[in-house]
């Protein structure tokens, strides 16, 4: 019997247990739209942006672990995912995007809603497809799948030209995934672990250092197993975080820029910096020659290019981070040698701690962001996903939230994208019915995605937006106090006027909240834990001047930290 | 370091781009380059020479593993190899000058495919050296035109260079 590409297609994501799609329709996805229309179990979540339709299913992934489906049109619907995917390719997200292409006969003719979506995504995917002949279909989607899962994970986008999707043909299920080019090394070398184990044990003064990659892998549990075995303190970078339970003695927090004063200092002070599924990224360490300079570095990373890219490694181990950490474990575990319990280097951390905590002043009369934060993690009991847009509210939901199972935190870390949180907490909420979801948002960046609003209070979608409405740029503004005579050129947003976050909300259907005055901020949080069949604004009214701290300019090593009095 | 690297792709469209791409977006110089199928229509050799130092060499070599279209990579530097390239000239010698230059051309082997009232079109073969080498010592004769076809390489059979 011989059935169409769009119902391939459908047919296709059903095999792959996908349950939710996000996206947007258009002329040449018509025939896909038309066939979704009955499907029971497979929903198609309607954004009101594409960009929005990429970032929620990257929070549906992020959230999830799965990998997560956008579907948009041709031309202007597929360019309107690039920073989605780029945001997503950034933070090693597993996604499949599909967009619609104008008809085979008519690429390359310039036809209307045209856009050569492959080229565009090419240095932004991890891999991307034209699928020429509906013959090919099911096995591009097949392989796409299994490359956007496997291996480090990333965004597969795949064009669908219209006829393909339109025609029609005999169905042959597709084969399993060979690919005689793409194989991931899993397995980290024996030997290898085996000496970098035993460069642990020596180790007077280790610090490990953990990023995203654990999270990718599904390593948390193994991670802190083997922190808590050899008494190493643990810091992570900014997509690291809840990789290692913030709230352990052993946990430093965030390093980096932005991080503590305690992590830069123990890593700068390290004889062993072991970087655990880590790419060293500039806003991690500072001036690269300045990193870590008395440390030996053990670096473990399934993608080989992120080892030695940035930084000097003495012991590289390319492998998935989980299979190499049991593999450590054991070989720790086997070792009857009396393991070291480091007291000497746990006390000096816990003096850099005592010497200067992540703190912030309070203030009676004005709101400070970072209190906001503080409370929502207590009105949550730590225990609610947090997204974050991009700029100082960010980092204040990094440093005063306590991440302690992965998977909590989603936020663009490399690409840095303002405008994800709020579709991203659509699409966390949408895989995580039962949690309760935060936007943690700037003033600024909330007004890159307001329209999904809509997205929101239409499926019901209770995610709360914290808005720390600082009326500017803050991040920016923050490098213009610092570093540009206080010139805040375009960096002023009026938003104590334009626009009045409640009414916005109102005029959605969601519900708006305000806070003007510190004592306000609890009641408004519990009162947003009430709503459960819609979205709620929470507009902060916060000090505009206050700045993310500490701070290590650029330039510099990661321990030329400045704070708050300096 | 000059490096030659050949690369074994799958023969598929778009692959070209995306090897080119990854060199334009990550800043890595590519001194030539040069693309042909294999005995298998359906896998592709590109040999690429490259500039770099150590550390960037071995990124570029990472880069393109990474590549989901790349069968296999082989740095020439770690193997013994022999390298050809293959260069036409036009060249326009003065009337007293032509036996000269058929004498160097000559003892490079270069091979005349074509010759007119006032030019000789000269193919040569060999490695980057000879090329480099025989171009230098032609030019003072008036070079009209040149065309190369960007470095080949192979491997000799047996033993693989110590490093
Ligand atoms: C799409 C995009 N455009 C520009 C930037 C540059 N940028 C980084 S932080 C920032 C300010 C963000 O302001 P806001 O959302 O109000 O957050 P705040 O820093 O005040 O917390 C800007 C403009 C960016 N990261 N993303």
């Amino acid at each position: 019997m011989k059935i169409s590409g769009a119902e391939i297609l459908i047919d296709c994501l059903k095999k792959e247990g996908v349950k939710h799609i996000f996206g947007y329709p258009g002329g040449v996805v018509l025939n896909i739209f038309d066939a979704l229309y009955d499907e029971k179990g497979l929903e198609l979540i309607l954004t009101r942006h594409e960009q929005a339709a990429v970032h929620a299913a990257d929070g549906y992934a992020r959230s999830s672990g799965k990998v997560g489906v956008a579907l948009v049109t041709s031309g202007p619907g597929a360019t309107n995912t690039v920073t989605g995917i780029a945001t997503a390719s950034m933070d090693s997200i597993p996604l499949v995007v599909f967009s619609g292409q104008v008809p085979t006969m008519l690429i390359g003719n310039d036809a209307f809603q045209e856009a050569d979506i492959v080229g565009i995504t090419r240095p932004c995917t991890k891999h991307n497809y034209l699928v020429k002949d509906i013959k090919y279909l099911a096995q591009t989607i097949k392989e796409a799948f299994h490359i956007a899962s496997t291996g480090r994970p990333g965004p597969v986008l795949i064009d669908l030209p219209k006829d393909v999707t339109a025609g029609m043909t005999e169905y042959m299920q597709p084969k399993e995934v060979q690919l005689r080019s793409y194989n991931p090394t899993y397995q980290g070398n024996k030997w290898v672990i085996k000496q970098a184990a035993g460069m642990i044990a020596k180790a007077k003064n280790p610090v490990i250092m953990a990023g995203g990659g654990v999270i990718l892998s599904n390593a948390a549990k193994e991670l802190t197993e083997l922190a808590k075995l050899t008494n190493v303190p643990v810091t992570m970078t900014l997509m690291g975080l809840g990789g290692f339970p913030g709230s352990h003695k052993l946990s430093m927090g965030m390093l980096g820029m932005h991080g503590t004063y305690y992590a830069n200092k123990a890593v700068q002070s390290a004889d062993l910096l072991i970087g655990i599924g880590v790419r060293f990224d500039d806003r991690v360490t500072g001036t690269t020659d300045s990193f870590a300079p008395n440390a030996k570095i053990i670096q473990i990373d399934i993608d080989p290019t992120s080892i030695r890219k940035n930084i000097r490694v003495d012991m590289p181990i390319v492998g998935d981070v989980k299979n190499v950490l049991k593999d450590m474990i054991k070989i720790i575990k086997d070792n009857k040698e009396k393991r070291p319990a480091r007291t000497t280097w746990l006390k000096q951390i816990d003096a850099w701690r005592k010497e200067r905590p992540l703190s912030y002043k309070f203030d009676k009369k004005v709101i400070k962001p970072e209190f906001v934060v503080e409370k929502i993690y207590e009105v949550t009991k730590g225990d609610a996903i947090i997204c974050t847009e991009v700029g100082q509210n960010q980092m204040w939901a990094a440093q005063f939230y306590h991440y302690n199972w992965p998977r909590q935190l989603l936020t663009s870390g490399g690409l840095g994208t303002m405008g994800y949180g709020l579709p991203a907490a659509i699409g966390a909420q949408f895989a995580n019915p039962k949690k309760v979801v935060f936007d943690i948002a700037g003033d600024g960046s909330i007004q890159m995605n307001i329209q999904e609003l809509a997205t929101a209070v239409l499926n019901k979608i209770p995610v709360k937006v914290a808005i720390l409405n600082n009326g500017v740029l803050g991040m920016v503004r923050q490098w213009q106090e610092l570093f540009f005579k206080e010139r805040y050129a375009h960096t002023i947003l009026h938003t104590d006027r334009v626009p009045d976050f409640v009414k916005v909300a109102e005029a959605y259907g969601a519900v708006g909240l305000r806070a003007t005055k510190p004592e306000e901020v609890v009641p408004v949080l519990k009162e947003s834990l009430k709503i459960k069949d819609r979205p709620v604004f929470m507009d902060f009214v916060c000090d505009w001047k206050e700045k993310v701290f500490p701070m290590v300019p650029a330039g510099a090593a990661i321990d030329e930290m400045i704070f708050d009095e300096d | 370091m000059r490096h030659t690297i050949s690369v074994l792709v799958e023969n598929k469209f778009g692959v070209l781009s995306r090897v080119s791409g990854l060199f334009s977006g990550r800043g890595f110089n590519i001194e030539s380059l040069s693309v042909g199928e294999t005995i298998d229509p359906a896998v592709s050799l590109m040999t690429i020479v490259t500039i770099g130092d150590d550390q960037i060499v071995e990124q570029i070599i990472k880069q393109l593993n990474k590549l989901i279209d790349i069968i296999k990579v082989v740095d020439y530097m770690e193997v013994d190899h022999v390298e050809r390239e293959m260069v036409l000239i036009k060249v326009a010698p003065k009337k007293n000058d032509k036996t000269e230059f058929l004498k160097i051309a000559e003892i490079f082997r270069g091979r005349i495919v074509d010759s007119g009232a006032s030019t000789f079109t000269v193919e040569i073969t060999g490695d980057e050296k000879k090329i480099t080498a025989f171009i230098e010592m032609i030019k003072p004769f008036g070079i009209k035109e040149f065309v190369r076809t960007g470095t080949v390489a192979i491997a000799r059979e047996g033993i693989k260079k110590t490093k």
